[in-house]
């Protein structure tokens, strides 16, 4: 006995449609996994994602200058940057009456180190004016043009206002300009003067020297994760103990023992010395440039390449290899044709994971890089730590993080990132 | 009823009491031997008269951006933080350091004299209480010259009668003043010149001469080690770690006080604490910067203490026993020729100067 009809909708066992039925128990449990990983979204958001994104949001943010001087720069607007003129006595005043609270919130000094990043001079300008505009009221002591030249002949330079006026706007691209080493005039943008030029070569050199250090990791690292793919089980995770050792021993202690082998009194160099391979007073220069940086740099991060191809050559069967040979390969075709193209997939993990590290790294080029061996995430320190211009040091980071994504994209286009393995 | 109200009252006082001070507080300075010697001379005797635990954090290199930070996140940890005179100008600027009224939130020396006159120049800053000065000079190994020994700052830019590697600092301040004085600029004329472009790049070009023969340093214990290792002939660092290779460790090196450059270390209290933790970050301030307390601490290192009163006190090395004050960068003999970091300068020109040097550097 048939009661359903196959033209009405098919019905779950409480009644309603299947359809309807399946949706809202596909619906629950999706709801229930996310759920069970709400705890880790919410942490990864709260402590990664907010913090990075107020981060970047500081290379455009200039909030700084039209909130300590906002009548100022609402009166600058009706001033003619090029005209070569000192702007009129209504900016003047507008100027000293946002001194004036500027100076009782202590703001005005902020705003000095800002400008200063533009104009050498303006964070005393600020400083100095300051102590004298405290005394001065804008209700009753006006005009004040005469009196703030007076108080520093800097007010009575033209190049003052237009800094001012030139980086008044609430988002601006100036630490962008200043990160690929140009800057914002009233004119527009334009190139840094020569002898400060410095940002782009630093990015070059860190990816030149991030992909050769990617490269030597390879290179050392290979042979490595193949024996240790191909030895028995017990051997193989001791070997593996060496490999982690130096994940056990801290950055700088490593470092500085770079230090000590590499240096012209060092331990090779005396060696080769000793066995009269260098003449004394031609001592090999291994450290503070870049050789330095990338013997140091690939010793901290051939574990990152060793581990991803260890785990992938794990899972290649020994028995392709012996297949290809009865087939007649030689050794070096059954590796090239077979083994290796099977291994790519843990190359392009250890790279990735090499790469991203080694262009971000700082501490270990500082230490043995010298002139010629920092990167650029060295400056990103400097501006963060020692000249507190935040917005340049954010802008680098962007960008930073901008060519990474971009190569990530190209290596998705070119070896397809459904190819890398983590094991 | 009085009876009980009385007890009342010294009950609470009691319980209230101990919270009314905080019983801990966290002081940031440089570690290592820096923090040591205030602990001893500092730290101990005041957690001893006033039971306050003491915390030491050595971030001092990182302060001023440490700082900036916890003040945006609105939840500030330290309570007194040891800093070079330049960041402390920088945290008064940025409104990250306490105003600091000399007269009345600082002990008078024991003759009566007020703190503002004690320290007299050394107030560089509203918000800095200075502590010592140190300098920035130059150590050479004295088997690596050769029979003559330097005794002016210019035998670093004459590699004929010294040959050899020397190091400096990976930074234009101090560097560019000496390259100019070498140059034949008048001491008096240095700031003048180096405010100009051309300045600036005459100053580099006389770096120039020596580019190949530096090793450039960022962390004050580089130039000790490489001059114990023999890796450099000469180099600059700051004179108590000098001292501590000459006289602790005993290596074959002498110092070279000549155009040493004088700067100072002191105490900040971030802005923004509350009123409580204030007033125990000033009274354990009030303590730590009077006349003997300064003094003490030249016991353990080598640095002179910042007030006028305390440099006749300075006595000997609590543990090697030796006189301190031919070693103090302030010492007669010593400070025949020494320059005052120029704040208000390096205030206005860090930025830009630091651009030109960095790419110099790269080139």
């Amino acid at each position: 006995m048939t009661d359903t009809t196959s033209d009405g909708p098919m019905l779950a066992a409480d009644g309603t449609p299947l359809k309807k039925s399946l949706a809202r128990a596909l619906r629950l449990q999706k709801m229930r996994a996310l759920m069970l990983i709400a705890p880790l979204l919410i942490f990864v958001l709260v402590s990664f994602i907010i913090p990075i994104v107020s981060m970047l949001m500081r290379s455009v943010e200039n909030d700084i200058v039209v909130e300590t001087l906002p009548l100022t720069v609402a009166e600058l607007r009706n001033w003619d940057a090029d005209s070569g003129e000192l702007p009129d006595e209504p900016v003047y005043a507008a100027f000293v009456g946002d001194m004036v609270l500027a100076i009782d919130a202590k703001k005005h000094t902020r705003l000095g180190t800002r400008l200063n990043y533009e104009q050498t001079g303006m964070s005393s300008l600020f400083r100095k004016s300051g102590r004298k505009i405290r005394r001065m009221d804008p209700a009753t002591d006006a005009p004040f043009k005469e009196k703030l030249i007076d108080v520093d002949k800097k007010w009575g330079d033209v190049e003052t206002w237009r800094v001012i006026k030139t980086h008044s706007p609430k988002i601006t691209n100036g630490y962008f300009l200043n990160a690929v080493d140009m800057r914002r005039t009233p004119e527009g943008a334009q190139a840094q003067p020569e002898d400060k030029q410095i940002l782009v070569k630093l990015f070059g050199r860190t990816l030149i020297m991030s992909l050769i250090i990617t490269g030597s990791c390879i290179l050392l690292g290979y042979p490595v994760a193949w024996i240790l793919a191909n030895l028995p089980m017990r051997t193989a995770n001791v070997l593996m103990i060496l490999v982690l050792l130096p994940f056990w021993t801290s950055l700088l202690v490593r470092t500085s023992a770079w230090k000590v082998m590499l240096q012209q009194q060092g331990v090779i160099n005396e060696v080769l010395v000793w066995l009269g391979m260098v003449a004394d007073d031609a001592r090999l220069v291994m450290i503070n440039n870049q050789t330095g940086t990338i013997i140091a740099m690939t010793h901290i991060l051939l574990p990152f390449m060793i581990l991803p191809m260890y785990s992938v050559m794990q899972t290649i069967q020994p028995t392709y290899l012996r297949a290809a040979k009865s087939m007649g390969a030689t050794n070096w075709t059954a590796f090239w044709r077979v083994y290796f193209p099977l291994s790519i997939p843990g190359i392009g993990a250890g790279s990735i994971l090499v790469f991203i590290l080694a262009i971000g790294y700082y501490i270990t080029p500082e230490i043995v890089g010298g002139t010629k061996g920092v990167f650029i995430s060295n400056r990103i320190a400097y501006h963060i730590s020692s000249s507190l211009n935040w917005g340049l040091a954010a802008a680098l980071g962007t960008i930073l993080l901008v060519v990474v994504l971009v190569l990530y994209w190209a290596y998705d286009k070119i070896v397809g990132i459904d190819n890398v393995k983590l094991g | 009823m009085k009876f009980t109200k009385l007890t009342a009252l010294a009950v609470t006082t009691a319980l209230v009491a101990p919270a009314a001070i905080a019983q801990e507080m966290t002081i940031v300075s440089w570690g290592g031997a820096y923090t040591k010697s205030q602990k001893n001379a500092y730290h101990d005797p005041y957690s001893e008269k006033t039971g306050v635990t003491i915390i030491n954090d050595d971030s001092s290199a990182e302060a001023v951006a440490k700082l900036r930070a916890m003040n945006e996140a609105g939840n500030v940890t330290w309570d007194v933080v040891d800093v070079v005179a330049a960041d402390a100008i920088r945290l008064c600027d940025e409104g990250l350091a306490m105003e600091i009224d000399p007269d009345t939130m600082l002990a008078p020396a024991p003759d009566g004299t007020s703190a503002a006159d004690d320290f007299g120049d050394l107030l560089v800053s509203d918000c800095f209480i200075p502590q010592i000065v140190y300098s920035t000079t130059f150590g050479y190994r004295t088997d690596l010259v050769g029979d003559t020994a330097p005794t002016s700052v210019c035998s670093i830019f004459d590699t004929d009668a010294y040959p050899g590697k020397r190091s400096l600092e990976k930074r234009p301040i101090n560097n560019m003043e000496w390259a100019l004085i070498c140059d034949g600029v008048a001491k008096d004329d240095v700031y003048d010149v180096l405010a100009t472009p051309e300045g600036q790049d005459k100053a580099l070009a006389k770096l120039d001469t020596i580019k190949d023969d530096v090793i450039w340093w960022s962390a004050g214990a580089d130039t000790p080690q490489l001059l114990a290792d023999g890796e450099v002939v000469m180099g600059s660092t700051y004179n108590g770690r000098l001292f501590s290779v000459i006289e602790e460790q005993k290596q074959p090196v002498a110092m070279l006080w000549d155009a040493q450059v004088f700067d100072l270390d002191g105490w900040i209290i971030p802005a923004g604490l509350s009123d409580e933790r204030k007033k125990q970050a000033l009274d354990y301030i009030y303590f730590a910067t009077d006349t003997q307390r300064l003094a003490d601490q030249a016991k353990w290192i080598s640095y002179g203490p910042a007030r006028a009163s305390s440099a006749p006190l300075v006595g000997q090395h609590a543990d090697l026993g030796i006189d301190m004050a031919p070693h103090m960068p302030t010492d007669p003999n010593n400070a025949k020729n020494t320059f005052l970091y120029n704040y208000e300068f390096w205030a206005d020109y860090r930025d830009d100067i630091d651009a030109k040097f960095q790419a110099w550097l790269a080139k």
